[in-house]
């Protein structure tokens, strides 16, 4: 870990060098923005790690149906069985594989996870755009909206709101979508704030170009960037909070099974003692899910930021 | 500075109105407290009677009005459950809910401040590296899981703590025994809260780090010890008290999963109560109150950045 701060000293020096023989100019042409990305994003060993680490849990998730030894729903064995040859991760309380309970609940909150985000990303970017861009009395509006959103206690509003529209797979996903936009929509709206005094959005204006063409393919593609940081934030934030209301029985609903719902039977004294294979699994994958994720979006902030270098 | 405040407090008062009709709106997509009330010996002129008392027979908006009405005297209304005054109820819950919460602010910034400082001065050693770990972990474990892990290890294994409610049972409490009951909730809020701070500590402390000022006082010659100590953490104190503005709503929501796992009697466990009996009264006065909260840490936050930074300007 040391080497790795000589090792940036080093490459600055080589920079510097090859900025004098103007090789560094060479070096952004040959290479795409999308390599340059990659390449400082692999600086991030953690990071890389957790984008394998992500990619391999994902892939077991999509292939549930292939690779699980059984039903998830269907009693498999005897009751509460330690992990074994047969099942490698014991069995439930009431004799369901946990192995393949677990590689179903995980693409049920992932599923959670991504959905929620895509539907808070398109809400808060379509906010911050309008806000920004129009500016005046629909700035105000929304951006008073945004606050009374952002006033709630977050966990307050979504358990309110799961109560309210009784818990299930599709009510969660629409709930939290329609409570994590308010960042993003903050986001875009000061990054617009900024593009908007830019000459090549002026040049725009003055060409006649239309409404649509400006916002969507000239001013969007430029706040890309922080967006997409945001948005891994979002994701493993969403993740935790289904976990937490499926926790508290406000979530997903047995028998769809999710790594929340599935932790929320260890409430009970004789699971938590004697039966830890049926609620630790469970949880360590959350960590380990939300930890990846957070460090693939800590990398993402570096190897996006325009101001970072080349290095 | 007072023309400052009394302009911040008018901005929030259409927001906190704003706060109050999303509220309601919501509470009437919920369906009806009557349903709660229904069963094979109720009849329906009892329910029919009871609605009428509640005011349910109301239009909405006449609900709402009312509700407010009272609201501007002081009154938040009665449980439909208990018939206790709510006002009383969240008064007899706060004291717990902000013990608990005012200790696990400041465990997390005994932890966060001096850790983020160091990583930050530290940048890209072996301790930075593993203090960014530790804070990663933090953000990452969901606090039920983590308080899961306490009460097995401190509660089945050891049993050196208890893992539920706020005193023994049967005894008077006192100090100690309330103290044993809060280790394990504060350190699970505790741990959460640090993770996000650690890592916002830092790179505020980064950035200070690369001010003209601090290379002017290292060009003096004064002395790493001193640049850091003297000119640098004074510097710092703007970051930490953003920490403490951003967590308080934080706290008001992660304290309602902590205080349900742990049984503490605060305003968490209250509000679950509440909802799951479609208490709208209750709700609505735990909503509100949360509401004010936020908005007033948002606004002593901005006032204390004047304080502390001279060079912060309010418009």
């Amino acid at each position: 870990m040391v080497n790795h701060r000589k090792r940036i000293f080093r490459k600055k020096a080589a920079y510097a060098v090859a900025d004098a023989e103007g090789y560094r100019e060479q070096d952004i042409h040959s290479e795409s923005y999308l390599q340059t990305v990659w390449r400082r994003f692999k600086r991030h060993h953690l990071a890389t790690v957790s984008l394998a680490v992500v990619a391999v849990v994902a892939g077991a998730a999509l292939l549930a149906p292939v690779i699980a030894p059984y039903d998830p729903t269907e009693i498999a064995g005897a009751f509460a069985q330690p992990p074994s040859k047969d099942f490698w991760l014991g069995t439930d309380l009431i004799g369901r594989d946990m192995l393949s309970r677990l590689l179903y609940a995980t693409r049920i909150s992932l599923l959670v996870g991504v959905m929620a985000t895509l539907i808070s990303t398109v809400i808060g970017v379509i906010l911050g755009l309008v806000a920004g861009y129009f500016g005046g009395v629909a700035d105000m509006v929304i951006m008073r909206f945004t606050d009374m959103v952002m006033s709630f206690p977050y966990i307050l509003l979504v358990l309110v709101a799961a109560a309210i529209f009784k818990p299930g797979l599709w009510n969660i996903i629409l709930i939290l979508g329609f409570v994590d936009w308010p960042g993003i929509a903050r986001l875009v709206r000061g990054n617009v704030l900024n593009l908007r005094e830019t000459n090549f959005v002026k040049g725009n204006i003055v060409a006649g170009m239309s409404l649509w063409h400006i916002l969507f393919s000239e001013i969007l593609p430029n706040t890309v960037a922080p967006i997409l940081v945001y948005a891994t934030s979002v994701l493993a934030l969403s993740i935790l909070d289904e976990a937490a209301l499926s926790f508290l029985g406000q979530g997903v609903q047995p028998p769809t099974a999710s790594l929340g719902n599935m932790l929320n039977g260890a409430q009970s004294v004789t699971v938590l003692t004697s039966q830890p294979w049926l609620w630790i699994t469970p949880g360590l994958l959350i960590v380990v899910i939300v930890m990846a994720i957070n460090f693939i979006g800590d990398a993402l902030r570096d190897a996006l930021d325009p101001n970072g270098g080349l290095g | 500075m007072g023309k400052y405040i009394l302009k911040r407090i008018l901005i929030a008062v259409p927001v906190l109105i704003g706060i109050t009709i999303i509220d309601y709106a919501i509470m009437c997509l919920a369906g009806s407290p009557l349903e709660m009330l229904q069963g094979p010996r109720v009849s329906q002129a009892a329910v029919e009677a009871k609605r009428i008392a509640l005011g349910l027979d109301q239009p909405v908006y006449v609900q709402y009005f009312v509700w407010l009405g009272q609201l501007l005297h002081g009154n938040l209304g009665y449980s439909m459950k208990s018939y206790q005054s709510v006002s009383s109820m969240i008064g007899s819950h706060l004291g717990p809910t902000l013990l608990l919460m005012g200790v696990s602010l400041l465990v997390s910034l005994l932890l966060a401040v001096p850790a983020g400082i160091y990583s930050a001065i530290h940048q890209y050693s072996r301790g930075d590296y593993t203090v960014v770990t530790i804070s990663f972990l933090g953000s990452s474990v969901p606090g039920f899981f983590l308080s899961m892990l306490f009460v097995y290890v401190f509660t089945i294994k050891l049993g050196w703590l208890p893992s539920s409610g706020m005193t023994t049972l049967g005894t008077q409490g006192g100090a100690a025994d309330v103290a044993k009951h809060m280790v394990m909730p504060v350190m699970v809020l505790a741990f959460s809260m640090a993770g996000s701070n650690i890592r916002y500590i830092r790179s505020a402390v980064l950035e200070i780090l690369q001010q003209d000022y601090l290379r002017t006082a290292r060009a003096k010659g004064i002395g790493r010890f001193r640049v850091i100590n003297k000119h640098a953490l004074r510097n710092a104190l703007v970051p930490v008290i953003t920490v403490i503005g951003m967590e308080i709503p934080v706290l008001f929501g992660g304290a309602v999963i902590i205080e349900q796992v742990f049984s503490w009697p605060g305003l968490g466990l209250m509000t679950m109560s509440a909802i799951s009996n479609r208490d709208y009264p209750v709700i609505m006065g735990v909503c509100l109150l949360s509401a004010i909260v936020v908005l007033a840490a948002n606004l002593v936050t901005d006032i204390l950045y004047a304080l502390v930074d001279p060079t912060i300007q309010l418009d």
